[in-house]
């Protein structure tokens, strides 16, 4: 008999495990994807990180809520990770914000299953870093532009961290993205150990800005 | 009186073939052989219920034969009756050219005249339309390749009956005292050639030409006047019209009854014609087998029994012969060749007509036509005999034949392996190959895999069923193994030795309904697929959106149904074997079912806040 086992057919999504981080990951051509794969394949080996890779759970879009508010109870850190389509989420990511952050369990009377957990969007722009600025092409800031996120998370008692943010995405080298990848896995653990300290990024526009002072790694005496 | 005995005819008639059909039938002999044995029994040999004007009722009764070229014509178009015109002409000549050159021959050693030998060759090499196109029917083998086959060879037989009987006075030895019996008496005969074939070739056109343009018309207003038996009186005047135009001419009725169908085949009303004739057909049919039956001289058979028996062998070995050897030159296989040897190895009933003719023009002497009327009836009740014996043979070379074709050697090896080629293999393997993915198909069935090669879709021919094939088409290394055959025991079977021997490939099966998905569930595979169950939910979703509901509200609702009856069947195929368990899971499922979705429906708003519906599926432990 070989090692190799049997093929397995899954349908709908993987069961659910305790961890730290839930990384919701929404890209809808992730075979031609090149930050995004890339990314989510450098934190996929993390112990206590789960990658959850919601096209892949639900190709009719088809989310089934009880299962991701199971995940996200088993998670304190979640982390929407996705290509920053026209200032906003794929649909699959905005379709599980209006079906599993239901009233009366994410936000109003009775509504705490997710208080005092962190979210933090992690998203790849086509444009570059100076396209997001008030005279720039895109008028406003990433931040600005993730305000709809904020509230969201501001409305269901969690603490929205600044973002993760690959910009250019289009023009990066290779070398460049293997940076970027490396660079998310370190935030990713850091945030996982806990070692991220909120006050310290909040003023942050992209928390991969400073690296060093995000993951905690630079001495009290520079603060 | 004549009412009277009208009457008593109809309930003669009628009675003994309701008697004894039904037992032929039970027996596995085909109707044909119950009406003919029928009409043997009230015949004038036996009980003689029906005497001389059994003559009558087999001329009145060769319209059932009309009728039913009419009905094929009418399953024909013109397109692909031109398609047909290489068999028709090519096998059918040579079948009518053939068996008269031995049966010529036969007659010669007999001691016959030649005219007389090449005159009863012509005859026997007529076959009957009626028990050939009756028995393929019953058969289910009209539409095959043998049936297709002697569709055509019995067309060119009723095209042959005019030169034939054209040919026939040149063949005239004896001296006859009245002429102009027969199909010389029709309206033509008496015109010379040239204006003989123009009136006939005017005939025809005039049937097309009115079939084409007149009928249609016509048909429209009697059916608007929303009289049904109008329509029916319709539908056999038209037959009887173009039979009695054809019989002026001196031409086959059934033949041209088999033109006005073909013209007809196109027409809008051309269901309504084959349900009206359809019952008439049937009937005249029946009361012609009958009638031959009661042809049956059973004295002069009994006087010459080992004569009359050694030409009815002679004749069915000779015609069967020619018809077998005739086919596989055309190429067919060897089952297919037999069916079409026993289906038309009987002698016909054009052969009555031409008999008749013969010998009303002196052409044969009466003791020769009489023994020849014998050996034709008694083929005829033979044939079914025949077919059965055919069947068995036909059975054994197919078999033989599959066991004598190599299996393919199968040169490549590939991550998926699909077994079966037909129209779910097909889709399946497409879609695999057009994301580049190998796949390595087999199928049992030669010639398919022959013509999908021609399109370019490489299968190899195999049974997936036999251990050392799915090795072969590297089952060993192989991921998935897709079951997409449609016979649920051999599917079984491929599963069974599949699961046993590769323990690590995945395999996906298709299904027929519930009932073979469960025990393809037992059989530990990782996906089963009912055939029909996506195709009928999609159905359903466009009705209800013909109807007015959302597109994506049904959209959903399919889905949740879909999931939860994939559901039901897993759990349903866990504890089947307990009658009651399964009627209770059953009721408990299809009720689940249906609360949910009209959960979905009924949607409370005051205590949720979402835009969507969001009614879940219902949490089940999963089957496996």
């Amino acid at each position: 008999m070989t090692a190799k086992g049997r093929l397995k057919l899954r349908t709908g999504p993987p069961p659910v495990v305790l961890g730290r981080v839930l990384v919701l990951l929404a890209h809808p051509a992730l075979h031609r994807s090149r930050v995004n794969r890339r990314l989510a394949d450098a934190i996929r080996d993390l112990p206590d990180v789960t990658v959850h890779d919601l096209y892949d759970a639900y190709p009719d879009l088809d989310i089934d809520i009880a299962h991701e508010k199971a995940l996200l109870l088993a998670h304190p850190i979640i982390v929407w990770q996705h290509p920053f389509y026209w200032y906003s989420t794929p649909p699959i990511l905005k379709a599980w914000q209006d079906l599993v952050l239901e009233f009366g369990w994410a936000y109003g009377p009775g509504g705490d299953a997710v208080r005092g957990k962190t979210l933090m969007s992690a998203i790849t722009t086509g444009g570059r870093e100076e396209a997001y600025h008030a005279e720039g092409f895109n008028r406003y800031t990433v931040r600005q532009l993730l305000a709809p996120v904020d509230q969201t998370a501001h409305l269901c008692g969690m603490t929205m961290l600044p973002p993760f943010v690959t910009h250019g995405s289009n023009n990066l080298t290779n070398e460049q993205v293997e940076a970027y990848a490396a660079a998310y896995r370190r935030i990713i653990t850091a945030l996982r150990d806990g070692l991220v300290d909120p006050e310290v990024v909040a003023p942050m526009p992209r928390i991969n800005l400073d690296l060093d002072r995000a993951c905690g790694e630079v001495p009290d005496a520079d603060r | 009186m004549p009412t009277d005995s009208l009457f008593f005819q109809a309930f003669v008639y009628l009675a003994s073939a309701l008697i004894v059909v039904p037992v032929a039938a039970r027996l596995g002999l085909g109707s044909v052989l119950g009406y003919l044995v029928a009409g043997v029994v009230i015949g004038p040999s036996l009980l003689g219920l029906v005497g001389s004007e059994g003559q009558d009722v087999l001329h009145f009764a060769e319209f059932g034969v009309v009728m039913m070229l009419f009905l094929v014509g009418l399953e024909l178009d013109p397109t692909r009756l031109w398609r047909m015109r290489g068999p028709i002409f090519g096998l059918g000549g040579l079948q009518v050219v053939v068996t008269a050159a031995f049966g010529a021959a036969g007659g010669l050693a007999f001691g016959l005249p030649w005219q007389q030998a090449v005159a009863a060759g012509l005859i026997l090499a007529m076959s009957s339309t009626a028990i050939g196109i009756q028995t393929l029917t019953e058969r289910g083998l009209l539409k095959t390749e043998a049936g297709r086959t002697s569709f055509a060879v019995l067309l060119f037989q009723d095209i042959a009956v005019i030169p034939i009987l054209a040919v026939f006075p040149l063949l005239s030895t004896l001296s006859v005292e009245h002429h102009g019996e027969g199909h010389g008496g029709t309206l033509v005969g008496n015109l010379p050639a040239p204006v003989q074939g123009a009136v006939i070739l005017g005939v025809i056109t005039a049937i097309v030409f009115a079939g084409r343009y007149l009928a249609g018309p016509v048909l429209r207003l009697v059916a608007n006047t929303g009289l049904r038996e109008m329509f029916t009186a319709a539908s056999l005047l038209l037959v009887i019209t173009v039979t009695l135009l054809m019989t002026a001419v001196g031409l086959s009725p059934a033949l041209g009854a088999f033109v006005a169908g073909v013209v007809l085949a196109n027409s809008e009303y051309r269901h309504e014609l084959e349900s009206d004739i359809e019952p008439f057909k049937g009937l005249l049919l029946g009361l012609f087998f009958m009638a031959v039956g009661a042809s049956i001289d059973l004295g002069l058979i009994a006087t010459r029994p080992g004569l009359i028996v050694l030409l009815l062998t002679g004749v069915l070995a000779l015609k069967g012969g020619v018809l077998y050897g005739l086919a596989r030159v055309f190429g067919s296989q060897g089952d297919e060749a037999t069916h079409f040897a026993t289906a038309l190895g009987q002698v016909g009933e054009f052969a009555f007509v031409l008999l008749s003719f013969a010998t009303a023009s002196g052409i044969l002497p009466d003791e020769v036509a009489r023994i020849l009327v014998a050996v034709t009836a008694l083929s005829m009740a033979a044939s079914p005999l025949v077919v059965v014996a055919g069947d068995r043979i036909a059975r054994r070379l197919a078999s033989v034949a599959r066991s004598e074709r190599p299996f393919d050697t199968i040169d490549e090896e590939n991550k998926v392996i699909v077994a079966g080629f037909g129209r779910f293999g097909q889709i399946a393997t497409r879609f695999l190959r057009s994301h580049g993915i190998g796949v390595t198909v087999l199928d049992v069935d030669g010639d398919q895999v022959e013509a999908l090669r021609k399109f370019g879709q490489k299968a190899f021919y195999g049974d997936a069923s036999r251990l050392d094939l799915l090795r072969s088409a590297g089952a060993e290394h192989a991921d998935v193994l897709v079951v997409a055959i449609d016979d649920h025991a051999k599917a079984l079977q491929i599963v069974h030795t599949a699961r046993k021997h590769f323990p690590d490939l995945a395999i996906l099966a298709r299904a027929r309904g519930r009932t073979e998905a469960y025990e393809m569930w037992d059989s530990d595979v990782e996906g089963v697929y009912r055939e029909t169950f996506d195709t009928s939910l999609r159905v359903g979703v466009d009705v209800l959106r013909m109807l007015g509901f959302h597109a994506h509200r049904v959209h959903r609702a399919a889905g949740l149904f879909r999931k939860a009856d994939e559901a039901a069947v897993r759990e349903m195929a866990a504890v089947r074997k307990d009658e009651g368990q399964l009627m209770k899971t059953a009721r408990e499922r299809i009720a689940e079912v249906e609360r949910t979705l009209q959960a979905d429906r009924e949607q409370p708003r005051a205590t949720d806040d979402h835009g969507w519906d969001s009614a879940p599926l219902p949490n089940r432990p999963d089957a496996k």
